[in-house]
């Protein structure tokens, strides 16, 4: 029986089987219901994580526009979602007429999905993993399509113009931002040489963020716009589109869409860790599995507090200025950095540099963070040239409130 | 019959039903829609062959990327969400012909394997690294590779002259 303290996953599971097989159940049904077991906790974890997320982010989001926040009910209000759930939950179900019903009532179901699939990849620590998939990369990508799938089915369901209009932009600016978002998957990938998330963990001694900068800042940025938060949320845009695509949603399907949004929104804050911030690594973690888990939960708190803040202070981009970035400046720059790492990492190598001991690996953390910074100060440059250009005027300005001199009109 | 023979019968006999139904249902968006449930089904055979990869490029490319094209070709081209006109026209029989003689044909081609009909080898480790090096090696694949590339490039320009040509007056 394993150590509780080395491996806590294993301790319960072989407790449980040695319980559940007492009992007179045979091997493989066990084995079967622990597995069932396994992925209901990740899920049902997940799901209640929420309640607190959803508390958090109102009341961060309330202290960065100088308010207050929740603090009705409870310490601090944080009991304000359990009454919010409760609301929710008495609400009346209304379904509009000539929906197409499957895909209307299917969508809230595939958004939640399509999230929690995430964390059944994410390795929490080095032996605490939902399934320590072979190409669990890939599976994050996929898993992302699903959630498209289900904002165009909600949008095509409802049969409202302005849910299709916020399932057309959907569907525009998720596939924009898919093409920089995996470019730049590829770089953790290539220099851990594995697409499983696990081994992108161990390979980073140094974090990733800090040997390839560019590709963790256009991951962030796309990661932000595929989690359709502001200032990337032309997806719902309260103020063109009602509510976009879930627009025609009251109820529990409506909090479907909530709940779906804001742990979206953590899922992505994970990802980035455990890519770019080296996931559980940290003094101890090999030891203490656990410790890992906390390692992890910090580092994704930093990254969301930079989404939360992010939400907080910028205007939303109307919907060309968002393709824009997507095609005309990441795209172009997550192929750079991809070509970038590919070959400062190979002629580093070539140059005997690939040892494993850490003064090696140091050097050329050094080398290939210099290398970034070079191509991120060259770029901006580039696009401070484009947004300082002259551009030819139109008219002469035009002002509307204007005090004209009351002499002048009386003539 | 082992559990993994009843979910394939499963999985193949649901699959080839949102198959039919692709081609039988009226509305337009529900093809695309079974159309998805069909190619899931084609991941759900991989993954019972094992073969976590092709599940999961199975469901990125044909879910992600082509199935949410189409749906959103449908999404722009059809006028109301009810259609009316039958899914079938007069040229079905002959599509269902050809189908028949495509799968006669396969199932002819496949039969001549020396492999038909026996057990599946024991499953070894799937090794990405081997697909990815016979993809840019000169000695197996690099050459389809190559003409697959460029045929995609091709499709991409065509794409493009198609759609900028109509701007013009």
């Amino acid at each position: 029986m394993p150590n509780f303290w080395q491996d806590p996953i294993g301790f319960i599971a072989a407790w449980l089987h040695s319980v559940l097989t007492g009992w007179g159940l045979p091997t493989e049904v066990v084995d079967f219901l622990l597995a069932l077991l396994g992925a209901g906790v990740i899920a049902l974890g997940a799901m209640l994580f929420v309640i607190f997320l959803i508390w958090y982010e109102r009341k961060l989001i309330g202290r960065i526009q100088d308010r207050l926040g929740p603090n009705r009910v409870g310490p601090y209000g944080i009991f304000q979602p359990f009454a919010d759930m409760l609301k929710i939950f008495t609400k009346e179900y209304i379904t509009p007429e000539g929906a197409d019903l499957v895909p209307y009532n299917l969508a809230p179901i595939l958004a939640v999905a399509a999230v929690l699939l995430i964390w059944a990849v994410i390795p929490f620590a080095h032996n605490i993993v939902g399934v320590d998939l072979p190409v669990g990369l890939l599976f994050v990508i996929a898993a992302g399509g699903f959630g498209e799938l289900a904002i165009m089915l909600a949008g095509w369901g409802s049969n409202n113009k302005y849910a299709l209009l916020g399932g057309f932009r959907a569907v525009a600016m998720l596939i924009s931002y898919e093409v920089p978002m995996i470019f730049t998957m590829l770089v953790p990938a290539m220099m851990a040489n594995s697409l499983n998330l696990n081994d992108i963990v161990r390979a980073q001694t140094v974090p990733f963020l800090l040997t390839a900068p560019l590709a963790a800042i256009i991951f962030f940025i796309t990661q932000v716009a595929e989690a359709a938060r502001s200032p990337f949320d032309v997806v719902e845009a309260d103020s063109e589109l009602v509510a976009g695509f879930m627009t025609e949603y009251a109820g529990l399907k409506f909090g479907m869409f909530y709940v779906a949004e804001f742990l979206h929104a953590f899922t992505i804050s994970m990802l980035f860790s455990v890519l770019f911030l080296a996931g559980w690594r940290g003094p101890g973690a090999e030891q203490f599995p656990l410790l890992g888990v906390l390692y992890l939960f910090i580092k994704t708190f930093v990254v969301y507090f930079i989404v939360i803040l992010l939400r907080g202070s910028l205007p939303r981009f109307r919907i060309d200025q968002t393709l824009d970035l997507s095609w005309k400046v990441l795209t172009p720059l997550s192929l750079v950095a991809v070509f970038l790492n590919a070959l400062v990492l190979k002629a580093l190598v070539e140059a005997g540099l690939g040892g494993d001991s850490l003064g090696a690996q140091l050097l050329r953390a050094v080398i290939l963070l210099a290398a970034n910074v070079g191509v991120i100060w060259l770029s901006g440059q580039l696009m401070g040239q484009a947004t300082l250009r002259e551009r030819p005027v139109v008219s002469g300005p035009r002002p509307l409130a204007v005090s004209r001199p009351v002499v002048e009109q009386q003539e | 019959m082992t559990p993994l023979q009843i979910i394939f019968l499963i999985v193949a006999v649901l699959t080839l039903g949102c198959a039919v139904m692709v081609v039988s249902t009226k509305r337009m968006m529900h093809a695309a829609l079974w159309l998805v449930m069909t190619l899931l089904g084609v991941a759900v055979t991989f993954a019972t062959l094992e073969s976590a990869f092709f599940t999961v490029v199975q469901v990125v490319v044909y879910i992600g990327a082509i199935a949410i094209l189409i749906i959103f070709a449908v999404m722009l081209t059809r006028p109301e969400i009810q259609e009316k006109e039958p899914a079938l026209n007069r040229g079905a029989w002959l599509a269902g012909l050809a189908a028949l003689l495509v799968f006669a044909g396969l199932a002819a081609g496949l039969s001549l394997l020396p492999s038909f009909g026996s057990q599946r080898p024991p499953a070894a480790v799937e090794d990405i690294a081997a697909l990815g090096a016979a993809l840019v090696s000169p000695d197996a694949y690099v050459i389809p590779f190559e003409v697959a590339s460029v045929l995609l490039i091709g499709a991409l320009i065509g794409a493009i002259y198609v759609t900028g040509s109509q701007q013009q007056p």
